[in-house]
């Protein structure tokens, strides 16, 4: 690693975090593949139609699903539609800032996007009212309350639980027009498909790491689990490359560590 | 599980009529624009990316200067009359993410700490779409780059592979891509043996995943040749290494 690319303060929190790796142990005291403690609560509001709040050590994710009723993509007018969107909000931390969102939370919204459909949780055909006009559409919003690393993790954990909390508003079309009913049903979810993510800091591989491993690692990499124990997405990022038995090393770590993560989500109810 | 794709079997075919392990056709040019300080054009299959790079020169806005080494900054994006239908000229979520993971994929293999202050640009255009514009904006890129004259470790060369089928196979073309069960774009520096882009969408076992990883390895081999050869063919005979 090319030490030069970090400023003096950096460089010297990487030689701690290094130190401490090789001993075996992370600066907070974790082992080099110990997730930090997760927390879910679900059904923490009332106005959203799911919802689900996660701590994963002291990151602090917050999710809504909102179902309503919408036009379908031009290129699928039978389904209905998912839409993840990320809010950095600048509560979260000190270096977040007001704006649009920039390439981070497209990023994280991206990932956790990419997670859900992939392992198609949620049958889009049957979210269909009137072909080519009308579908049930599905806003997931991951709002981030404060920042310790690991976002993509805590935010796939956060809209799984959400969605399996969510409950659908019912539609009835009648005359070609789609009316909202009184009835309210649980929206279908298939499946819990978990985020684990790793990151690369010198020789060493760890999971879930923490603001200040994210700041001095050279690569991260999250692969999404399904329930079968099969990857559903990938995202590496960082400016350092991966060898391939570093890559192997990861997927295995990360369908050793999914079935945790994913218990979590099933007995948050 | 699937089964592995097989060799022998001569009646699948694919969509265009290619092996599981054949790449499409690509041309390589580099050195095609007049005006920047290093360009490339690609053409693999029927993707058709033109790569731009500037600098290292004086960073703009001066507070994002690093002091201690170059900024890489990247911008993917896609003409209006790239994809069918028409796509807005605006970037997209998707253009912002993939200029991200390009920059991370080019950034290991540049040596960024040469140059402190300053800003080296990279600005892929995609004229034409279909399927794998990423990866052929990656290998144009890396020619641009030397064509820039930026000092780098190694060539960075860029392939998916991919499921489709029920098979797994090389370089998947837009409907492949689209109709597959999965899209594995890898981006590899052949010298150095590193993985600097990895991306998946879609549904593999572990075992697929990496049979899929690897076979990417092996295109990106074959194109790391081609880029070499159009950097020969624009600055005549390479030295030998040692």
């Amino acid at each position: 690693m090319r030490l030069s690319r970090y400023g003096i303060v950096p460089k010297l929190k990487r030689r701690k975090i290094q130190e401490a790796i090789a001993s075996g142990k992370r600066m907070d005291g974790r082992g080099l593949e110990d997730l930090r403690e997760i927390v879910i609560k679900t059904g923490v509001l009332e106005k959203a139609e799911g919802s689900a709040e996660v701590h994963l050590g002291s990151t602090w994710v917050l999710v809504g699903v909102k179902i309503k009723v919408g036009e379908p993509f031009e290129d699928t007018p039978n389904e209905g539609v998912l839409i993840c969107n990320a809010e950095f909000v600048p509560i979260a931390s000190p270096a977040f800032e007001p704006g649009p969102p920039d390439e981070n939370s497209i990023e994280l919204a991206r990932v956790v996007d990419r997670g859900l459909r992939s392992a198609e949780v949620v049958d889009f055909a049957k979210l269909s009212l009137i072909s080519g006009e009308k579908v049930y559409v599905i806003h997931v919003d991951l709002y981030i309350l404060n920042y310790d690393g690991n976002l993509i993790d805590a935010s796939a954990i956060a809209a799984i639980a959400a969605m399996r909390n969510a409950m659908k508003p019912v539609y009835e079309v009648k005359d070609g027009e789609t009316v909202l009913t009184e009835k309210k049903e649980q929206l279908e979810v298939r499946g819990t498909p978990v985020a684990v993510t790793m990151v690369k800091i010198g020789d060493s591989i760890i999971v879930d790491p923490s603001a200040d491993e994210e700041e001095v690692m050279d690569a991260r990499l999250t692969m999404t689990v399904d329930d079968d124990g099969k990857i559903c997405a990938i995202q590496k990022r960082g400016s350092e490359g991966l060898s391939l038995d570093e890559i192997k090393k990861s997927i295995n770590l990360a369908i050793e560590k999914a079935p945790e993560i994913r218990s979590k989500v099933t007995g948050s109810g | 599980m699937s089964p592995k794709p097989k060799k022998k079997k001569k009646e699948w075919k694919r969509v265009d009529d290619r092996e599981w392990n054949e790449l499409r056709p690509i041309k390589i040019e580099s050195g095609v624009l007049p005006n920047a300080d290093g360009s490339a054009y690609i053409e693999m299959g029927k993707n058709k990316v033109i790569v731009g790079v500037f600098g290292p020169k004086e960073m703009h806005p001066k507070h994002l200067a690093k002091p201690h080494m170059a900024v890489l900054r990247c911008r993917y994006h896609m003409a209006p009359f790239s994809t069918d239908p028409r796509r807005s000229p605006a970037p997209s979520r998707r253009d912002t993410e993939i200029s991200m993971v390009m920059r991370h994929a080019l950034e290991p293999a540049i040596f960024l700490e040469r140059y402190p202050r300053s800003a080296i640009e990279v600005y892929a255009e995609v004229l034409e779409a279909d399927g794998g514009t990423r990866c052929a904006s990656l290998n144009a890129a890396s020619v641009a780059l030397v064509d820039a004259g930026i000092p780098m470790s190694d060539l960075v060369v860029s392939c998916a592979a991919g499921k489709y089928d029920g098979r797994l196979i090389l370089d998947l073309g837009d409907y492949e891509d689209k109709m597959g069960e999965a899209d594995v774009p890898v981006g590899y520096m052949p010298k150095l043996g590193k993985i600097t882009l990895l991306q998946m969408d879609g549904i593999l076992s572990p075992e697929e995943l990496e049979q899929c990883i690897s076979l990417a390895m092996e295109g990106c081999e074959k194109i790391y040749e081609l880029q070499r050869e159009s950097l020969k063919k624009k600055y005549g005979t390479e030295k030998e290494e040692k």
